[in-house]
């Protein structure tokens, strides 16, 4: 008896005392490759948010592949905000009801705070010579690439591949397809994520180009030196825009849209788009982009509205099951 | 029958306890899982079946199982009888070895398997000049399943061994029986029904392994894409009822084979009480 109403009492205060200071706990449910980028994040965020309001924020991460975040989130972890690699999979959240389906509408630049694209890592020297898509398929040239049905990245990947052939002259879906067909014999290894295919490339040794996000593969030559590994940009590719939204039946829940929405603009103010472009991220704000136009190299980059028409058109068309990756992928 | 005494308290409530323990525990997520298959439909379930790529994960997953549990039954063996027929130094360290595949996250023992035999590793590297490639093919595949099942055989067959009675080879032997004919008439036939029940457990780890296999397999659709890969790309889909019912077909085969093994073990105890 004595032990119940020492529960209480304890519980009473744990309540008490979590009302008083307002703290506030938010959960941002992340994709793979950010985890440096909302580590720093974080850390600014909470101190300006300490600053203006008071009150101590704790923001718990989730990091893991895309779609299986995406997954989660539907089946009830309770996240406040998901920044994800691609919209379709935050359009999967929002069919289930949780998000307002105009989520893409509610921030600047398509929800996309920050952007990418897709490079090319190849070994020192570029033994092979690879300088754009068409050298990739060479004889004797082995591609390294996840698979498109497991990892976020891999789908820009598929797709850059693509629009690259839609772009030139006389460019047709035919070809197109063709293309990519031939692309994924080169293929001999199909990793689910994209770390794990950077970790095929670079620590076992396999490959002889590494299709990626510009982010790891930058972050893949700081790990290594510059010595080891080349960035080769090709002469088109694809602006990749991993997009963030407010979870909407869980800021209901737990009370935290305030936060959450303020959260989510913080991204894009200056200080927040420095932090991004030093984690290897294309910073929107044209001041900080320029600041940092160095850092990253030039590439001719086409959005996914502009060839496949959005996200739900290509998920639809290329990576649903029996879509056009399934006809063509490897193995076919 | 009533009256003895039992250590445990009364049938009926150990009985209900094991069955209720067994429902929520196994059965349960099983119902579940069927459940959600269930969406799927008839119609579903047959596109599914009909598809090539799953006929070949499936045959993959299975046919690798199958092939690393025989490896594991015939090296299984071999090192049960030394751990218990022999004293050497280092003998209890070797015991302890053997459970290392169990205690080992499988994602580490898959990267562990992947840095040693891809082409750049320390196995790999030699074996690429031979021309023989392991990681990120079928052969990688066998070699975790391998892995992964391999205390099994050994842990059953291990204490049946031990518990052997030496008479029995002794008389074979006086009888006039030569070594051969000792092991295949007098001892095979006894440890069979562990040999198989190490066996049927190597056979259903290796079948449903994820974590170990993922990373040194190719993963390349038709040639080297196991079925829990299949399912796992469903869910990214987010198709959970065709995840769910790859799921319950994968099932239904296991079951199909453990009751198969089980018949054949019920037969081996008989050519035990048989061959003595």
């Amino acid at each position: 008896m004595k032990k119940a109403w020492f529960l209480v009492v304890l519980a009473g205060s744990l309540v008490a005392s979590t009302a008083l200071a307002k703290d506030v706990t938010l959960l941002n449910v992340s994709y793979d490759p950010t985890r440096e980028l909302y580590q720093d994040i974080n850390r600014a965020f909470t101190a300006q948010w300490k600053a203006e309001h008071g009150g101590d924020i704790t923001i718990q991460m989730s990091h893991g592949g895309s779609g299986k975040q995406a997954g989660s989130v539907i089946n009830g972890l309770p996240a406040d905000v998901v920044t994800l690699a691609l919209a379709s999979d935050i359009d999967a959240i929002s069919d289930h009801g949780l998000i307002a389906k105009n989520w893409q509408q509610r921030l600047p630049d398509n929800a996309a705070p920050y952007t990418s694209t897709i490079v090319f890592l190849v070994r020192k020297g570029n033994p092979k010579h690879i300088r754009d898509w068409p050298d990739l398929i060479k004889p004797g040239v082995q591609v390294i690439t996840p698979n498109p049905k497991t990892s976020g990245g891999a789908r820009w990947n598929f797709l850059a591949a693509w629009g690259y052939v839609l772009q030139q002259p006389g460019g047709t879906e035919a070809k197109a397809r063709a293309f990519v067909h031939t692309l994924f014999q080169h293929v001999p290894v199909l990793d689910t994520g994209a770390r794990g295919a950077t970790n095929t490339f670079v620590q076992r040794d396999v490959g002889d180009v590494l299709i990626a996000w510009e982010n790891e593969a930058l972050l893949a030559q700081k790990e290594f030196g510059k010595g080891t590994f080349e960035i080769v940009a090709p002469s088109v590719s694809i602006l990749a825009e991993p997009p963030v939204a407010v979870v909407d039946a869980n800021v209901a829940k737990d009370g935290n849209r305030a936060v959450a929405e303020a959260y989510l603009k913080f991204l894009y103010t200056p200080q927040a788009q420095a932090i991004e472009a030093r984690n290897f991220y294309r910073p929107r704000l044209p001041a900080v982009a320029a600041q940092y136009a160095s850092e990253f190299p030039k590439v001719k980059t086409f959005t996914i509205d502009q060839v496949f028409g959005g996200w739900r058109k290509a998920q639809a068309k290329f990576f649903a099951d029996g879509g056009i990756f399934d006809q063509i992928g490897p193995g076919s | 029958m009533g009256t003895r005494r039992r250590v445990l308290p009364g049938f009926g409530l150990s009985l209900g306890y094991a069955l209720a323990y067994l429902g929520l525990v196994v059965l349960l997520p099983l119902v579940a899982l069927a459940w959600k298959a269930s969406g799927i439909g008839a119609a579903g379930l047959l596109h599914l079946l009909a598809a090539p790529r799953t006929q070949a994960a499936l045959r993959l997953s299975f046919g690798g199982a199958l092939l690393a549990a025989l490896v594991n039954a015939a090296i299984g063996l071999l090192v049960a009888w030394v751990l218990v027929r022999y004293r050497f130094p280092g003998r209890r360290l070797l015991d302890a070895l053997v459970d290392l595949p169990f205690a080992l996250p499988t994602a580490v023992a898959g990267i562990a398997l992947t840095a040693l035999y891809a082409p750049n590793g320390w196995l790999g590297h030699g074996l690429a000049m031979w021309g023989i490639k392991v990681a990120y093919t079928r052969l990688g595949i066998g070699i975790a399943m391998v892995f992964v099942g391999f205390p099994f055989v050994v842990r059953t067959v291990q204490p049946v061994l031990a518990a052997l009675d030496r008479d029995m080879e002794e008389a074979a032997e006086s009888l006039g029986a030569h070594r051969g004919q000792t092991f295949m008439r007098v001892i095979l036939p006894m440890l069979a029904p562990a040999l198989l029940t190490g066996f049927a457990l190597a056979l259903a780890r290796a079948v449903g392994e994820y974590g170990s296999v993922i990373f040194i397999a190719g993963n390349i659709p038709m040639r080297s894409e196991i079925a829990p890969l299949l399912i796992v790309q469903q869910l990214e889909e987010f198709d959970y009822a065709g995840a769910a019912a790859l799921g319950v077909v994968m099932l239904c085969f296991s079951f199909a084979l453990l009751i198969a093994l089980s018949l054949l073990q019920r037969w081996s105890r008989r050519w035990a009480e048989f061959a003595t």
